[in-house]
């Protein structure tokens, strides 16, 4: 039996509307996902799990714009509040209803603080997604492709302690590798990777460290080879770390969404 | 009326005055703050007071600290049974005025009893690790010498209380007390034995009487220490906020005005009312939350102690917020209350009390509320500052500014245009098996 490379034609929600279809997820790939080099990778390999699973999906494409998070973090909450009702009248206009995102920091506005201004929506993370198809059979992983790489979580802020998320990562983390090992931080124990609140975009306060290091540190530290993540901001800052170690042969970042899909081959 | 309980009439009547003295001063500063949240969801409330607040779950997050916290804190209940049934007998000139619940006196006072013994040796494995071990918790900018004496005092107070506690139970025991169970103290009646009954009852009275007045002081220094927690505690576990700790809360005076710029038909909802400062610059800009709060803070340090911030050398300090806080409040305060919200002291808590760069340090990343034993929540009320930082003054770091005008430009946080927001899909293929 020969594998073969088909195209992937990603459906676009104003597509899909004039032709009177409506999917059932909108997925909302971010900023990140769309311009970051390194997190497009991520969005690819998501949108690969999507279609090989056959889900009923589509993007909004050059119709998404910034859920104002980082904006509200920052205290332009007038800029927030803007990008967030332009978004939440996108929405109306596809009858959106469901939404998957691929960083917790959307998945977190979405959830629970939209509603406020009135856009309700059933909000899932990625991984709790996959981790819902998992255990729906609809995802068979392979756990032989990473059985003998050590795999070490790291948890995005606005999943885990923000928002209650601990095991949907660690579910799927599990079955691709039998040796998921523990940072001393872990859980709402876990530490920042210094890019949240808006730190991303601005330079960091004098201090005698970067947050990034301490917590790519305490990866190396476990002496996992696979450093796994959730989140575009947690991936730069952590890919940054082990650049700036020198480390990046000894421990590799991967989101897991980039896991799954290789577990699954496509 | 005898003249024990007309003096002991007369001490607690001092007690409750100055008490209720405080209690207005301190409480009455609430009417200076702003309305937040509704305590709706009471079960809900009640059962995360019985899980955090009495269940100790949050504090045993450090297993060693927190072991002895929640004995001190579950012997403090058990203990304040029997210090009911002293202020009866005080009054009422009764002895154990308690007795007549037989089996369940029995409990009351066994309880008492051992837990007397088990806070003081917890009491004293504190004041030793507060003394003589260097802990990196109890440091800090924010950590001023009385911070120190304060925890200090408390803990000798807590100590004589236990001590005094003993002392009446085995003068009580000695004088041959029939009433309630005691399973520990009387291993020091031997030391007793020689003593004369005039002695036995002066131990008896002189234990009786420093216990009650000591609990009397107690309850009137801890509002002005740190230790008001004692009392804070858990009404303000009880108030928590139950949202997600990612949850940041809408500013509806925003909202209106975004409302009518995006759609200048709509009715201006606010029309006729101030809409008053954006943000918290000053101590009337908090909220009813915010200060209880700060009234609640107990200067434990577990919130800096696993700020990323902290960690990497940053100034920023969560507990230091509310330090500040109740620090500012106790200052501005009065005036605000006496000459009205004019009043101006050429000060405020962002600034003089807190500087941007403390702010601009935050992650947002709820570690320091996640740890917190008493829900207090930190970045909220650091992102409000932050708000009256970028809306009244637009006093961001430039990085921020780029950000903002990006989003506004471009809707993306960088400087990429909208058109290119499928660039990742093209050429993206997918394996499949052949079939």
């Amino acid at each position: 039996m020969e594998n073969e490379r088909i195209p992937v034609n990603v459906p676009l929600m104003a597509e899909l509307a004039s032709r009177g279809e409506h999917p059932e997820y909108l997925f909302w790939v971010g900023c990140a996902g769309a311009f970051d080099d390194r997190y497009r990778k991520v969005t690819q390999a998501f949108t690969r799990i999507l279609t090989h699973c056959g889900v009923s999906f589509a993007v909004l494409g050059p119709e998404e714009t910034c859920t104002g998070d980082p904006a509200r973090r920052a205290g332009n909450e007038m800029l927030f509040q803007m990008q967030a009702m332009m978004n939440i009248s996108t929405f109306s206009n596809y009858n959106i209803r469901k939404i998957i995102t691929i960083c917790p920091h959307c998945f977190n506005t979405f959830k629970n603080e939209y509603p406020d201004l009135g856009g309700r929506y059933e909000v899932v993370h990625h991984t709790q997604f996959l981790r819902d198809l998992m255990d729906q059979g609809i995802l068979n992983l392979d756990p032989s492709i990473f059985s003998d790489k050590r795999i070490v979580f790291h948890d995005p802020c606005y999943l885990g302690r923000g928002n209650g998320e601990y095991e949907a990562p660690r579910v799927l983390l599990n079955r691709i590798s039998p040796a998921l090992t523990e940072m001393p931080r872990n859980k709402s124990k876990a530490l920042c990777c210094g890019a949240g609140g808006a730190q991303m975009f601005k330079e960091a306060e004098k201090g005698t460290k970067e947050v990034f290091m301490e917590r790519t540190e305490e990866a190396l530290g476990t002496g996992a080879e696979i450093i796994a993540t959730a989140c575009p901001f947690c991936m730069t800052m952590l890919t940054d770390g082990l650049k700036y170690s020198n480390r990046q042969e000894d421990m590799k970042n991967y989101d897991i969404a980039e896991l799954v899909a290789d577990t699954l081959g496509l | 009326m005898t003249i024990k309980s007309l003096i002991f009439l007369l001490v607690l009547l001092i007690t409750l005055g100055i008490f209720a003295w405080t209690m207005r001063r301190v409480f009455g500063f609430f009417r200076l703050t702003k309305p937040a949240f509704k305590a709706d969801r009471i079960p809900e409330r009640l059962l995360l007071t019985l899980k955090v607040a009495i269940g100790q779950s949050k504090i045993l997050r450090m297993p060693v600290s927190g072991i002895l916290h929640a004995l001190v804190f579950w012997g403090f209940m058990v203990i304040t049974v029997g210090s009911i049934e002293m202020v009866i007998d005080g009054l009422a000139n009764t002895h154990r005025a308690l007795g007549f619940l037989g089996p369940v006196y029995d409990f009351i006072t066994g309880s008492g009893d051992i837990m007397a013994w088990v806070v003081l040796l917890s009491i004293l494995i504190f004041l030793v690790r507060r003394l003589f071990l260097k802990v990196k918790r109890f440091k800090g900018v924010e950590m001023k010498p009385v911070s120190k004496y304060d925890a200090n005092m408390a803990l000798s107070i807590i100590g004589l209380l236990m001590v005094s506690l003993i002392g009446l139970n085995l003068g009580y025991l000695g004088l041959d007390g029939k009433e309630g169970a005691y399973p520990l103290t009387p291993y020091l009646l031997p030391s007793i034995e020689k003593w004369n009954a005039h002695q036995v009852l002066a131990l008896h009275e002189i234990s009786w009487w420093s216990h009650i007045l000591l609990i009397f002081a107690f309850a009137n220094i801890l509002p002005y220490s740190k230790h008001f927690h004692v009392f804070m505690s858990l009404p303000n576990v009880f108030l928590s906020r139950l949202e997600p700790l990612g949850y940041l809360p809408n500013m509806e005076a925003v909202m209106n005005e975004v409302k009518l710029m995006m759609d200048p038909s709509a009715a201006p909802a606010a029309a006729g009312t101030e809409v008053g400062r954006f943000g918290v610059k000053d101590v009337e800009d908090t909220h009813w939350k915010n200060y209880l709060d700060a009234l609640t803070c107990t200067e434990c340090g577990r919130c800096t102690s696993v700020c990323p911030a902290n960690i990497t050398g940053k100034l920023l300090s969560p507990r230091k917020i509310f330090i500040d806080l109740r620090a500012r409040m106790k200052a501005k305060g009065p005036g605000l209350l006496k000459e009205g919200p004019g009043f101006d002291d050429q000060q405020s808590l962002v600034g003089d009390y807190i500087s941007a760069e403390e702010l601009w340090a935050c992650t947002t990343c709820n570690a320091c509320a996640q740890e917190c034993p008493l829900n207090i929540n930190h970045p909220t009320l650091i992102v409000d500052m932050r708000r009256y930082l970028v809306m009244e003054e637009a006093a961001a770091p430039s990085g921020l500014n780029a950000m903002f005008t990006n989003i506004e430009n471009n809707g993306a946080p960088w400087q990429y245009s909208p058109e290119d927001r499928l660039r990742w899909a093209e050429g993206l293929s997918i394996k499949v098996k052949a079939s």
